[in-house]
């Protein structure tokens, strides 16, 4: 199972870092999100799975009696989604936010801050 | 998107959904829930209302701005971990009181208000989003 | 529901029982002060006039607090809170040692110096759109990562300064603002998915995110784990976050885009932080991996603060240049992580004197901007001759970052290129002095060109001849430039808090103890 996993968790790596070496900002954004995913599948992945079990202490025992699924991924992933939500809305605003003062959502267009046609600082005194 | 069906229908959804929100925020307290997911489908209901009438009436309906209420979620949520400050426990460690309301016992603890905190603070910041892309969107 | 009182379940299992004193409470209160008064001025954020003096003193409060943390910590040994009181591993940690505690207290002061500094730069707009939230919010981020002992929650404060810093990156939202943001966003977003992804391999690895259990447990299982992959990919992602050299171009593309006081505290702080989970991470949990890893890491060192400088020199925007030296900078603390041993004492000197003395730089830039209505070079001059004080001020700036006695930047660069000397690598010692000359080279063209050459325009032209920098401007200025200089001529009380944190740091057993005491564990 976790091999599996772990393969899934490769092809979402492999498809976000496709899109996010494009240049133009919708890919990137679409790849940061797929990334987010990714990150949150191989923390699920490495907290190890084990089905049908789950954490919880039956009536009348305080504590587990049996091998359960590890809990803890799950409260990481969530913090992780959560996290990766909130930026991904962003930089959706961000990247559109850009494309109207900018006019462009090419990366390599985006030069305002640094100029093509930048002076040199000057030699002499 | 702006049929007379949906703009009279969203209002009546708007509330059922802030209804629900509340169960889902209470619920989690020992059932699946929680402030986070109730706090999104509160945000969700704002959105729909943003669609269906426009962000004023949005605005308007919610009184303090998206981001104050954010604030005022983070303040609660510190302040839950603060109570702990005066029973000599560590931060943000659950404590309990057990008042009799009408009879009945009500257990409240400071886990339920960081829960609310957090609530706002999605409800606002997640509101305050959906509106800023509603603005320019339509 | 809590257990109910009276039952026969053993509590000591799970949570710490013994009762929290109240000076434990230091290891937490400068986060939890930033978050609740950062909510109360996003709430007050329509009064403009109330929330400069509010932030000030929260930030004043806050270097109250940092300061006795430190002083608590360097009576007592590291302090050690658990949240929620759930025993370690399980509960999240916060432990402050020594390089915590001092990182605390220089962040502190920084954004102090840049809350009043921002009195003058930040305008009515800038408060509106929540300058003074974000920046406590930014400083609740910064103050978590210093303080936290649990790696998990040190992305977690990793993701809120990053949030606050986008928040104060676009305030104003100017095409090149938007367009520094852009670059600024996307690549840190991809650095700290970076530190989760290796976050979430530790995690698979050991078990357990506390980290004095990670190194406990990493000297124990070293042979049979494969560490070196995992230290690998912490480096690239700090080296990230640090401005290292394959990776840092989105320090330039970005930090001269925003307001002044923004890029100040900036360059003071957020390099800083990766620069501190390096040293956390690689020095503290992973000895042996750094050891393997030194070469790397010194190539990288060198090309950081050599590119930085020769970048530096290529400016004609000063604001520019001032960014290139950020990323110089980096270069000679990442050197000191390479060295080990008395070099990372050296990294952590150098950070600590990078961040009080880039700030002040970037508000130093700001003004000479401001007084000369240019930020060019090429049309820049006369500024000795209008404001002689604040010349001065600069030229000790200027000085420092160059690494010249008798200034805060000439001991830890001397330490650094000592350490490296004593192991043979010469290669990077040599390196650290050529950055020096470098730097002096691209600093002094800005003081001859900016500051000593007459005035090109007749004088009474430009935006704003005439008018000398304010005191809010001045203060704060002078009071950083005061740090680095009582740094310099006295350094040896802080020297020797420097070197005992880097000795807790190579080796972890007071802070271990701290967070598993009597050895519990």
């Amino acid at each position: 199972m976790e091999v599996l996993f772990s393969l899934l968790v490769g092809v979402f790596f492999a498809a976000a870092i496709y899109l996010m070496l494009s240049k133009f900002l919708v890919r990137i954004l679409l790849g940061v999100a797929i990334l987010g995913n990714a990150v949150n599948l191989l923390l699920f992945t490495s907290g190890r799975i084990l089905r049908e079990v789950p954490p919880v202490i039956p009536a009348g025992l305080d504590r587990q009696v049996a091998v359960t699924a590890n809990p803890l991924p799950q409260a990481l992933i969530l913090t992780a989604i959560v996290i990766s939500f909130s930026f991904f809305a962003f930089l959706l605003v961000l990247s559109y936010r850009a494309f109207q003062d900018l006019g462009t959502d090419n990366a390599n267009d985006m030069r305002v801050a640094e100029p093509v046609a930048d002076s040199a600082p000057p030699t002499g005194y | 998107m702006n049929t007379v069906i949906f703009r009279t229908l969203a209002p009546f959804l708007t509330a059922l959904m802030l209804l629900f929100s509340v169960f889902v925020l209470l619920r989690g307290h020992n059932e699946p829930g929680g402030g986070f997911i109730g706090g999104l489908i509160a945000a969700a209901a704002m959105a729909i209302y943003g669609v269906a009438r426009g962000i004023q009436p949005v605005r308007e309906a919610l009184w303090f701005h998206p981001m104050a209420i954010a604030a005022f979620g983070l303040l609660l949520a510190c302040v839950a971990g603060l109570v702990s400050m005066l029973a000599a426990v560590p931060f943000l460690t659950g404590l309990w009181i057990y008042p009799s309301l009408f009879g009945v016992e009500v257990p409240l603890s400071t886990v339920m208000l960081f829960d609310l905190g957090v609530y706002l603070v999605v409800v606002g910041a997640i509101t305050s989003i959906a509106l800023a892309l509603e603005r320019e969107d339509i | 529901m809590a257990a109910p009182a009276g039952s026969a379940i053993d509590l000591s299992a799970a949570l710490v029982l013994a009762p929290a004193p109240l000076a434990d409470w230091l290891v937490i209160l400068p986060v939890v002060w930033c978050l609740t008064s950062g909510a109360v001025l996003l709430m007050l954020r329509k009064n403009l006039h109330i929330q400069p003096l509010l932030a000030i003193l929260a930030l004043a409060v806050l270097v109250v607090l940092d300061g006795l943390l430190l002083w608590r910590v360097v009576d007592g040994g590291p302090l050690t809170m658990v949240m929620g009181r759930w025993l370690p591993p399980f509960g999240i940690a916060f432990t402050a040692d020594l390089t915590g505690a001092l990182f605390a207290l220089f962040s502190a002061l920084v954004a102090l110096a840049g809350g009043v500094f921002a009195v003058q730069n930040i305008d009515g707009s800038g408060r509106r759109y929540g300058f003074y939230p974000f920046l406590l919010l930014l400083m609740a981020g910064v103050s978590g990562a210093f303080l936290t002992g649990d790696i998990f929650n040190l992305y977690v404060w990793f993701e809120v300064l990053l949030i606050s810093s986008f928040g104060l990156l676009v305030l104003g939202s100017e095409p090149k603002q938007i367009d520094g943001a852009v670059k600024y966003a996307f690549l840190n977003l991809v650095a700290t998915t970076l530190f989760l992804i290796a976050v979430g391999y530790l995690y698979g690895l050991f078990g357990t995110l506390n980290m004095a259990d990670i190194a406990i447990k990493a000297a124990e299982r070293r042979a049979d784990l494969p560490l070196m992959t995992l230290a690998t990919l912490f480096v690239l992602a700090f080296g990230m976050k640090a401005a290292a050299f394959p990776v840092n171009f989105w320090l330039p593309a970005s930090y001269h885009t925003p307001r002044i006081v923004v890029s100040a505290l900036f360059a003071g702080l957020l390099t800083k932080v990766g620069i501190y989970s390096l040293v956390r991470v690689m020095v503290m949990l992973f000895p042996v991996e750094r050891e393997e890893l030194s070469f790397v890491i010194a190539v990288a060192a060198a090309a950081t603060m050599l590119l930085g400088a020769l970048g530096a020199i290529g400016q004609s925007d000063i604001r520019r240049l001032l960014g290139y030296l950020v990323v110089s900078g980096i270069g000679v603390m990442l050197a000191g992580i390479a060295v080990g041993g008395p070099g990372v004492a050296g990294a952590i000197f150098y950070a600590l004197h990078s961040m009080v003395v880039m700030t002040a730089l970037y508000m130093a830039s700001g003004v000479a901007g401001r007084l000369s209505g240019t930020f060019d070079l090429n049309g820049a001059g006369g500024l000795y001759g209008r404001a002689a004080y604040f010349s001065a001020l600069s030229l000790i700036l200027f000085l420092s970052v160059a690494g010249m006695p008798p200034f805060s930047g000439f001991w830890p660069k001397v330490m650094v290129a000592k350490a490296a000397i004593d192991i043979g690598a010469w290669w990077l010692a040599g390196s650290v002095l050529l950055t020096g000359f470098l730097t002096m080279i691209a600093v002094g063209r800005v003081w001859a060109l900016a500051y000593w050459r007459p005035s090109a325009a007749p004088a009474g032209e430009g935006a704003g001849a005439g008018a000398g920098p304010g005191a809010a401007v001045v203060l704060p200025l002078s009071a950083l430039v005061l740090v680095t200089v009582l740094v310099g001529l006295f350094p040896d009380p802080l020297l020797s808090q420097i070197q005992a944190a880097a000795t807790l740091l190579a080796d972890p057993s007071a802070y271990v103890d701290s967070v598993f005491p009597h050895g519990a564990r």
